[in-house]
């Protein structure tokens, strides 16, 4: 049973917005309304008693005036120039939240306009330098073979181009926090938030402060989705400023419009690919072209672009591949973080792309990818050997038989020619890297840790936030199994910096697999400790366990043990020729999406969703198919609702009237099917879960509606006004046809 | 605008609260009341977590000026049940999974309530209906419909003893 359950059903859970702390101020920001420009003035209506509310500019930073992630290229207040529209400028804080509209708008911010790029093309281009002397925020180039030998051999080549769109996360709640700030106590920040380290270690640096005076508190988050990975270290600082100047609480919650124009959105994307095929379906080599829209300043998007390139070639034995790929600057908020972080966009192109090359080689798409299908002792894009156990060919078989594919591929395509309602179905098999890519879990070294309490409560300490995907529940189940107690008498500790060491951030479908896996550590250690004290044998009761801890506690003061990462024997990894085990372990799967596509009003339904994968062990099934309904209705938002429309760079549908995801009513029946084959070196033999579901959906309903209507959709979201326009150019060209 | 006294019953208790009359519900609840089980998701009517009944009708508190409620039965989550003794509908949505992040879980349990209400066994599709104006981001709504078929079939086990 979920831990924080009981509070969530009946509304006492408390977020961040539902906390006020004493001589609170409410905190507002004052942002850019231009995409790129010097900033020439700023002036204060005199309108407005500005006596009565505390101002920040950058003026007012003690430290280092930049939200520290990568490259630190991301200013936390614009001083002399803005990049993007919505960028912060100043911040104001007053009693009453309600003054605070009205006051935003009377601060005039004057500029000089400077060119500005707004799309991957401009950007590309160079039609303004608006990042460096190029606009590339990163690339790599990532080799394989020798693909420049393999296009003289092919019975064809097939090249493709596709294209996904920018992603809101729309997590129910918006982004908040609360600063506490005195000289003598240094700063808490309670907030909604991902990662309360990363928050902690870009607050050091803007606030020019010793460690141990930052204090970071995750508080009940409502959804996160990759969208609290990087922002809240914004928001914070934001808060923590105004907090010091003014010498009281101050809580920033933004409303949806501002979270939604200000924060970050997942990455849009251009991908081409050119593939060399034999007449028997063998790919012999692809040469893959991807490129990612990074907004106006690098933040996370080299770790995004690194994900998306591994997994550009998708789940198949490529003898020959190069992969170059780039993010590219415009003048935009940054894009972030967002489930999946890069995969699904360089997923959606190889996986309609396979489509594609089915269709010219003349193989029914199952069957190219079958024959192509990375298999044990194969090795992937980065040259990682595949191990035993991964069975992708029985995974698509499953997902075939429990969604009636052969038969319905055949009937749709059949009955199609005289229905206006137009059926389709199509699939998707794919692969998702768990935990950081390459040295990134070597690096971090994370640590989880157990206590008990003087009434032996057991507690699990772990940085690792629940932010709806489970996390305090499976950490705790993993710490019980370990222990042997009933599950009811471990409780998560506090996501507070200052009580729990750094398992790392919560990104990445980690969780279950490493940091659970510390957590059996740390588990297996307070075992031992309490084993060679004597307070326990080799069997015991939960009671007598909590007793011997509760002892122990009496003696000695305190019972804390420590689970360290250490990396799996024969792993490496070359960051530079982007060579080795990229990933601990992949999760596979295969989905199949059935639709509905209407030739007069050009709607696509989803009807019937098949999700098959192999996730290692399932440590929570409830939880678990959870995760991947969830990533699949966000997904099927990805691919046929929703659309960020862009204008210069600023959201122009920043409301949820505008901004389309799916409700109860458009959701198909998402049928979840679990493999399990336990992954050695995970907790309990888990691998990572939750970002897989977001990779698939959106390729397989595509294909479904390829197939559907017969015509060639390669971009994400599919609205019914594309449906529309390709559908009368098909329409068209038959006519062209007939009339020659 | 003056402050205006306006009296409802919330959760079955008489309340008066002096305020704007064009303040909205939601704030009213929370700010003035403290009940901050009841969320605000979107503040335009989108997303219906800050659903709460007035008068037995299904309302987002984002768009109600509080005048309107005036002499109103408001029930919020707080007046379902509480973690020591949950209402049949917590129960069920605790039990099939059908809170995650937690933030849409009062309106939809709202909804799903007002829709036991009036419909003790609502079919799939009249689920759907009934929920189509609360938004999760997280679960993909199907332990959401396991939640309230299961909470229908309690109810209904329950009124046969």
């Amino acid at each position: 049973m979920r831990k924080e359950g009981a509070a969530k059903v009946c509304g006492t859970a408390r977020y961040i917005d539902d906390i006020t702390l004493p001589g609170m101020l409410h905190g507002a920001t004052v942002r850019s309304s231009i995409a790129r420009g010097r900033i020439k003035k700023i002036t204060f209506d005199p309108a407005i008693p500005w006596g009565e509310f505390t101002i920040v500019t950058a003026a007012d930073i003690p430290g280092a005036n930049c939200i520290a992630l990568i490259q630190n290229d991301w200013p936390c207040l614009a001083a002399e120039v803005v990049n993007h529209p919505e960028e912060p400028i100043a911040l104001l804080a007053h009693a009453d939240k309600h003054r605070l509209g009205e006051a935003v708008a009377a601060v005039r911010v004057e500029y000089e306009p400077l060119p500005s790029v707004h799309s991957i093309a401009e950007s590309e281009r160079k039609d303004a330098a608006v990042w460096g002397e190029d606009n590339v925020l990163k690339s790599y180039l990532m080799e394989k073979g020798d693909v420049d030998a393999v296009w003289a051999g092919a019975d064809f080549i097939v090249e493709g181009e596709y294209e996904t769109g920018a992603q809101e996360h729309l997590y129910i709640e918006n982004n908040g926090v609360i600063a506490e700030y005195s000289d003598a106590a240094g700063l808490t920040i309670y907030g909604s938030m991902q990662c309360p380290f990363y928050v902690h270690k870009s607050l050091v640096k803007l606030m020019a402060l010793p460690e141990d005076k930052v204090r970071v508190v995750q508080v009940e988050t409502g959804g996160a989705f990759g969208g609290k990975e990087d922002y809240p270290s914004m928001i914070a600082a934001h808060a923590a400023l105004l907090a010091r100047k003014a010498g009281c609480p101050v809580k920033i919650v933004y409303d949806r419009a501002e979270d939604m124009a200000a924060t970050t959105k997942r990455h849009p994307s251009r991908t081409r690919h050119r593939t060399a095929v034999t007449k028997d379906g063998k790919l012999l080599g692809a040469e893959i072209d991807l490129v990612l829209d990074g907004g106006a300043y690098s933040t996370l998007s080299s770790t995004v672009l690194s994900r998306a390139t591994i997994h550009a070639g998708g789940c198949y034995f490529w003898p020959n591949l190069r992969v170059r790929s780039r993010a590219l600057a415009t003048n935009s908020p940054p894009h972030g973080a967002f489930r999946g972080f890069g995969a699904p966009q360089s997923l959606f192109a190889i996986e309609r792309h396979m489509d594609r090359v089915a269709a010219a080689v003349g193989l029914a798409p199952e069957e190219l990818r079958r024959r192509n299908f990375l298999r044990p002792g194969l090795t992937t894009s980065t040259g990682q050997v595949i191990p035993e156990g991964v069975d992708l060919e029985h995974l698509l078989a499953r997902a075939m038989e429990l969604s009636g594919y052969k038969e319905k591929r055949q009937r749709f395509a059949r009955e199609n020619e005289r229905c206006a309602l137009k059926k389709g179905i199509g699939l998707a098999a794919f692969l998702h890297g768990a935990g950081f890519t390459g040295s990134g879990e070597r690096r971090m070294g994370s640590v989880a840790a157990m206590d008990a309490t003087a009434d032996g409560m057991l507690r699990v300490l772990a940085s690792s936030t629940e932010f709806g995907q489970g996390t305090n529940t499976i950490l705790c189940q993993i710490a019980a199994e370990t222990l042997g107690v009933d599950y009811g008498v471990v409780q998560m500790g506090p996501a507070d910096t200052s009580v729990v060491p750094n398992s790392g951030p919560t990104v990445a479908s980690r969780t279950a697999m490493v940091v659970g896996r510390l957590v059996e550590s740390a588990a297996k250690e307070m075992q031992r400790v309490l084993t060679e004290a004597g307070l326990i044998g080799e069997q015991y009761s939960t009671e007598e366990f909590q007793r011997a801890a509760a002892t122990y506690v009496a003696k000695h003061g305190r019972l804390r043990t420590e689970g360290h990462y250490e990396a799996p024997p024969n792993v490496f990894w070359d960051d530079e020729l982007y060579r080795g085990e990229a990933y601990g372990a992949y999760a596979w799967a295969v989905y199949v999406a059935e639709v509905t596509v209407d030739t007069v009003d050009y709607r696509v339904a989803v009807d019937d969703f098949v999700a098959v994968q192999e996730v290692g062990r399932v440590i929570n099934p409830v939880l678990a198919t959870g995760q991947v309904e969830g990533g699949v209705a966000q997904a099927v938002g990805y691919a046929l609702y929703e659309k960020v429309v862009w204008q210069k760079g600023r959201m122009a549908n920043n409301q949820m009237t505008n901004y389309i995801i799916a409700t109860s009513q458009d959701i198909p029946p998402i049928r979840v099917y679990f493999e399990e084959v336990p992954y050695k070196y995970g907790a309990y033999g888990a691998k990572g879960i939750g970002e897989l579901p977001m990779d698939g959906p959106a390729p397989a309903i595509v294909n479904a509606v390829s197939h559907a209507t017969s015509a060639d959709f390669c971009a994400v979201p599919l609205l019914p006004e594309d449906v529309m326009t390709k559908l009368a150019q098909v329409k068209l060209r038959v006519v062209e046809v007939v009339g020659a | 605008m003056s402050l205006q006294r306006i009296v409802m019953t919330v959760n079955g208790v008489e309340r008066t609260v002096d305020a704007h009359p064009m303040e909205r519900l939601l704030d009213v609840l929370r700010e003035k009341l403290g009940l901050t089980g009841t969320k605000e998701g979107c503040g335009e009517g989108e997303c219906g977590a800050c659903s709460v009944l007035m008068d037995g009708s299904l309302v987002n508190s984002c768009l109600i000026p509080v005048a309107q409620a005036a002499h109103a039965q408001i029930v919020t989550i707080e007046g379902l049940g509480s973690p020591e003794k949950l209402d049949p509908v917590q129960e069920a949505f605790l039990h099939c999974g059908g809170s995650q992040c937690g933030m849409c879980t009062p309106g939809m349990i709202m909804a799903a309530k007002c829709l036991l209400m009036h419909n003790v066994k609502p079919s799939r599709e009249e689920i759907r209906e009934g929920l189509g104006g609360n938004l999760c981001r997280c679960t993909g709504y199907m332990r959401i419909f396991e939640a309230v078929e299961a909470a229908a079939r309690t109810q209904e086990s329950e009124a046969a003893r």
